[in-house]
């Protein structure tokens, strides 16, 4: 692996003396698509939280290209290059599709607040350059024919990829994905597996955390495996499949679902 | 029909027609007063708009604000002999810089916290009026002295009509402006979900400040204008009613939207004048009236109206 891109090193943090993730490394690299997998509870949105910066964590730290961002509060995040979508959505429900995405773009848009109140020639041009990227993205994730409705009337299948557009709308060099294809039919995880294949490929660093076996295996790069806060295995989709540590977590009695789908 | 529904202006439009129209058909100079009252408190309700209605955050203390405005129309000229109009500015900006340092401690508080810690703010503007007698003159408050603007002593219900209905079409543009634009697209995010709009780069607790601070600044400049109107000012205008009021503009209205507020404002300044029928019963009239209005039009008035327009047509 060349230089990686983004950096996590010994990171960990407790809650009331639990350990919901400790010592956990890892390291991605542009292009490469890298998997967290672990049973449920087993911490990967907690470490989600950590690497974005929603929570502050108590040891380790975070590089994005190179620079300590473990102290940055995280709407600055997304200016050193880092987005993520959400496990459970988090959807602008009362604006339009492409308005969602729009907002997602906030960090490109040279406007100021005064320039907004007094609504300057400048607030429309920058409209309309939002507007045009916000719309490109919705094409890219196919949404486009839903571009103008409101947001709380699209399926569920199409929320997740307008949180995955409103991600891309901050030209991440960094994206977590948490969960893209929960609760989606077969028809749309495939669809969002080819779209994380092809923003990989377009030079993007992704970070995956996800129960559908099937895809982790298919697209990932590397995956990492969490239990209980703590790195079990790491490695290429194959290598941990087979990893005896790895089946007897899986097998364990909360994990038996998922190496069910595994194996399946 | 929907394109015109939709469109940015169609609101200032209406309301720059209804506030051309009203002269001609008011048949007193008292009728002309109340209107004049509309469009003020229109103005204070506006800032509120963008505080709840786009950033969805409540302030039940804004009447305090709109008493920083009052009092400093009245105190400027008469104890510091300033120009009332300077001293207008001067309210504003004063609102604005309490609002920032109020905002910043409380503005971390969601839901009904923040509604009671800016209910507290509000209480104790109120009391300070109510209580520096040297400088306010106390529960009776104290008298205003006239406006000049740029040499035209405004006098008369009609020329404060103008006036008033000015600074509220400006208000509404501005407004208007703010929600086209990114800050407004932002206001709106972190309406729906403050960890999204975080996850976009928003400042939230900066842009939230932004929408407190300029509402302030709306209530300020109605308060002043109110004041000068009025040629006399009462602690009741910084009010814990006052404040509930102001709200209830924004609400029944329909929340977010700019025209929807001045329907809320006519609403509840003119009803009370309509009800003096009822004598003893008017305050249990207009309540029922309230109820009545948000349980057939749950969203607000025009919001409901829009549905209930674009449902029908084709």
């Amino acid at each position: 692996m060349s230089t990686p891109l983004l950096d996590v090193s010994g990171i960990g943090i407790a809650f009331g003396g639990v350990r919901a993730v400790d010592e956990v490394s890892f390291k991605v690299a542009t292009g490469e698509v890298f998997s967290i997998i672990g049973p449920n509870g087993a911490g990967k949105t907690t470490l989600f939280n950590l690497v974005t910066g929603i929570y502050r964590p108590s040891r380790g730290t975070v590089r994005l290209d190179g620079a300590d961002i473990t102290a940055v509060p995280p709407h600055l995040r997304v200016r050193s290059g880092m987005a993520r979508t959400f496990q459970n959505l988090q959807i602008f429900f009362r604006m339009t599709a492409v308005e969602n995405v729009m907002v997602g773009c906030a960090l490109s848009e040279r406007t100021s607040f005064l320039a907004d109140l007094l609504g300057l020639p400048s607030v429309f041009r920058q409209n309309r350059v939002t507007r045009a990227k916000a719309l490109a993205l919705l094409e890219r994730v196919g949404l486009a024919d839903l571009a103008e409705a409101p947001a709380g009337a699209l399926p569920y299948g199409a929320l997740k990829r307008l949180e995955i557009a409103r991600a891309l709308a901050a030209d991440p060099k960094v994206l977590l994905l948490d969960e893209p294809a929960a609760g989606c039919n077969a028809v749309e995880t495939e669809a969002i597996d080819n779209l994380i294949a092809a923003v990989a490929k377009s030079g993007v660093a992704v970070v995956l955390i996800e129960h559908d076996m099937k895809l982790v295996m298919k697209i990932s790069d590397r995956v990492l495996v969490l239990a209980q806060g703590r790195p079990l295995a790491e490695g290429p989709p194959r290598a941990v499949r087979e990893n005896p540590q790895v089946i007897a977590a899986y097998l364990g009695d909360i994990g038996s679902r998922e190496a069910d789908r595994a194996h399946g | 029909m929907k394109a015109i529904l939709r469109s940015r202006l169609t609101p200032l439009l209406a309301l720059a027609l209804v506030m051309a129209l009203v002269p001609m058909i008011a048949p007193t100079s008292f009728h002309l007063r109340v209107a004049a009252l509309v469009w003020i408190f229109s103005l204070a309700a506006l800032g509120l708009t963008i505080l709840m209605g786009y950033a969805g955050q409540v302030s039940l203390g804004h009447a305090g604000f709109l008493g920083i405005g009052a009092y400093a129309v009245a105190i400027g000229p008469a104890r510091l002999g300033l120009d009332p109009l300077l001293c207008l500015l001067l309210g504003a900006v004063l609102s604005g810089l309490v609002a920032w340092l109020v905002g910043r401690p409380i503005l971390r508080l969601k839901g009904y916290y923040l509604a009671i810690a800016t209910l507290g703010f509000g209480v104790i503007v109120a009391l300070i009026l109510h209580s520096e007698t040297e400088l306010t003159g106390g529960p009776d408050g104290m008298s205003v002295a006239r406006v000049t603007l740029f040499g035209w002593r405004v006098t008369g219900a009609l020329n404060w009509y103008w006036v008033s209905a000015g600074a509220l079409l400006v208000g509404a543009l501005l407004a208007l402006n703010i929600a086209a634009s990114p800050t407004g697209r932002a206001l709106r995010a972190l309406h729906d979900s403050e960890v999204a709009a975080t996850g976009a780069g928003i400042d939230v607790s900066a842009k939230k400040l932004a929408a407190f601070v300029l509402a302030a600044v709306y209530a300020a400049v109605a308060g002043g204008l109110l004041a000068a109107m009025n040629g006399l000012i009462t602690p009741e205008a910084a009010s814990f009613s006052h404040s509930v009021e102001l709200v209830a503009m924004v609400i029944i209205g329909g929340l977010g939207s700019v025209f929807g507020t001045v329907l809320g404002a006519a609403f509840l300044v003119v009803l009370p004048q309509a009800l003096t029928a009822f004598q003893e019963y008017e305050q249990a009239v207009l309540g029922l009236l309230i109820m009545v209005f948000m349980i057939f039009l749950p969203q607000g008035i025009v919001p409901s109206l829009r549905a209930l327009i674009e449902e029908r047509l084709p």
